[in-house]
């Protein structure tokens, strides 16, 4: 059982980043009436996936991601979407500050009980870890009493060896259809990966169908 | 993009010989390669909207090709150039596609400057 929320912040850097492991929460928050708003930092502009024969080029690119992300946040229900303009693969080069400012306005802006963000260090991506970083420490700045609570998502394969396993689960088994939108939505970069996923969904594979009815994250301790 | 049919690549390479031009070169093995593949040593490189301007360009090798421009005072190349096109804005985008789709080379010459 989902707890309900005054607002959720979920702030990711690329378009896609939601869809994994997130979708089915975010689409069940908006189902239980909880706001949901979801920054993106970047377009995902450097992504590497352009086909062969290809169906876009390093300029092309954006545009295309833009709709997807734009599709994934309609399949979810989600209608606050922020896109803030960074550029992919820059992120942990921009100004430490510039970033905790950035995720500090959102935050005051929002007043969210609960951020969804990367564990910062163990999400494999410079730019997830950067993302991680900038959110932990704006949150680390706030009065104990006024932080939010903050779930973290960690796939480096040192995660279980440094942090254990999750221990926030979330049965999202009520909204499969619009988990399988948001990763459909991005087809620029999954539709390969789906392709497989729906085969193995369709043999009742048994980790295909706990990744698509759970979702799991790390509660980020301050302590 | 198509795949690079030399002497169109020469001609238009040739096209921006002499001029300011914006360049955008790029290798990349992608973030992820050593978190699919352990020991993976990940190198790459980016530069974009750097002005030069070059007095000689060439198309060199068969596919994948490499790309030379030589500049008053230095170099600039790519290897793995497996396609291009001159989009709608005159530019010329050259990238080596992997047979998985995948992009591990890109070099743009602009008369104007890409996006941010």
């Amino acid at each position: 059982m989902m707890e309900k929320e005054r607002h959720v912040l979920v702030i990711f850097p690329h378009p896609d980043d939601e869809a994994f492991g997130v979708s089915g929460t975010i689409a069940t928050y908006i189902e239980m009436g909880v706001p949901v708003t979801y920054a993106c930092l970047t377009l995902g502009e450097m992504g590497r996936n352009l086909g062969n024969p290809p169906f876009a080029n390093r300029e092309t690119l954006p545009a295309i991601r833009k709709k997807e992300l734009q599709a994934s946040a309609d399949a979810m229900g989600l209608t606050d979407l922020r896109m803030m303009g960074l550029r992919d693969k820059t992120v942990e080069f921009e100004d430490d500050e510039k970033m905790v400012k950035l995720v500090a306005d959102l935050i005051d802006e929002l007043n969210p009980s609960l951020v969804i963000s990367f564990y910062p260090g163990l999400s494999v991506h410079p730019d997830h870890d950067a993302t991680g970083r900038a959110v932990v420490e704006a949150i680390r700045r706030m009065a104990e009493s006024e932080r939010p609570k903050l779930y973290t998502i960690a796939f480096d394969n040192k995660t279980v060896e440094q942090i254990g396993h999750p221990d926030v689960h979330h049965d999202v088994s009520g909204v499969t259809e619009k988990k399988l939108g948001a990763m459909n939505a991005h087809a620029s970069q999954t539709v390969w990966m789906m392709e497989d996923m729906q085969k193995r969904l369709d043999a009742q594979d048994p980790d295909a169908l706990k990744w698509l009815k759970t979702e799991h994250f790390y509660t980020y301790s301050f302590k | 993009m198509e795949l690079v049919q030399r002497d169109q690549l020469q001609s238009l390479i040739d096209s921006f010989a002499g001029k300011d031009v914006y360049i955008h070169l790029e290798t990349t093995n992608g973030s992820y390669a050593a978190h699919f593949q352990e020991g993976f040593f990940n190198a790459g490189a980016f530069i974009r909207n750097i002005v030069v301007n070059y007095e000689l360009g060439k198309v060199a090798g068969d596919s994948p090709h490499r790309i030379g421009l030589k500049l008053p005072s230095g170099w600039i190349y790519a290897q793995g150039i497996t396609h291009y096109e001159l989009d709608e804005h005159g530019r010329l985008l050259m990238a080596g596609l992997g047979p998985d789709g995948k992009l591990a080379v890109s070099l743009e010459i602009s008369e104007t400057p890409f996006t941010y």
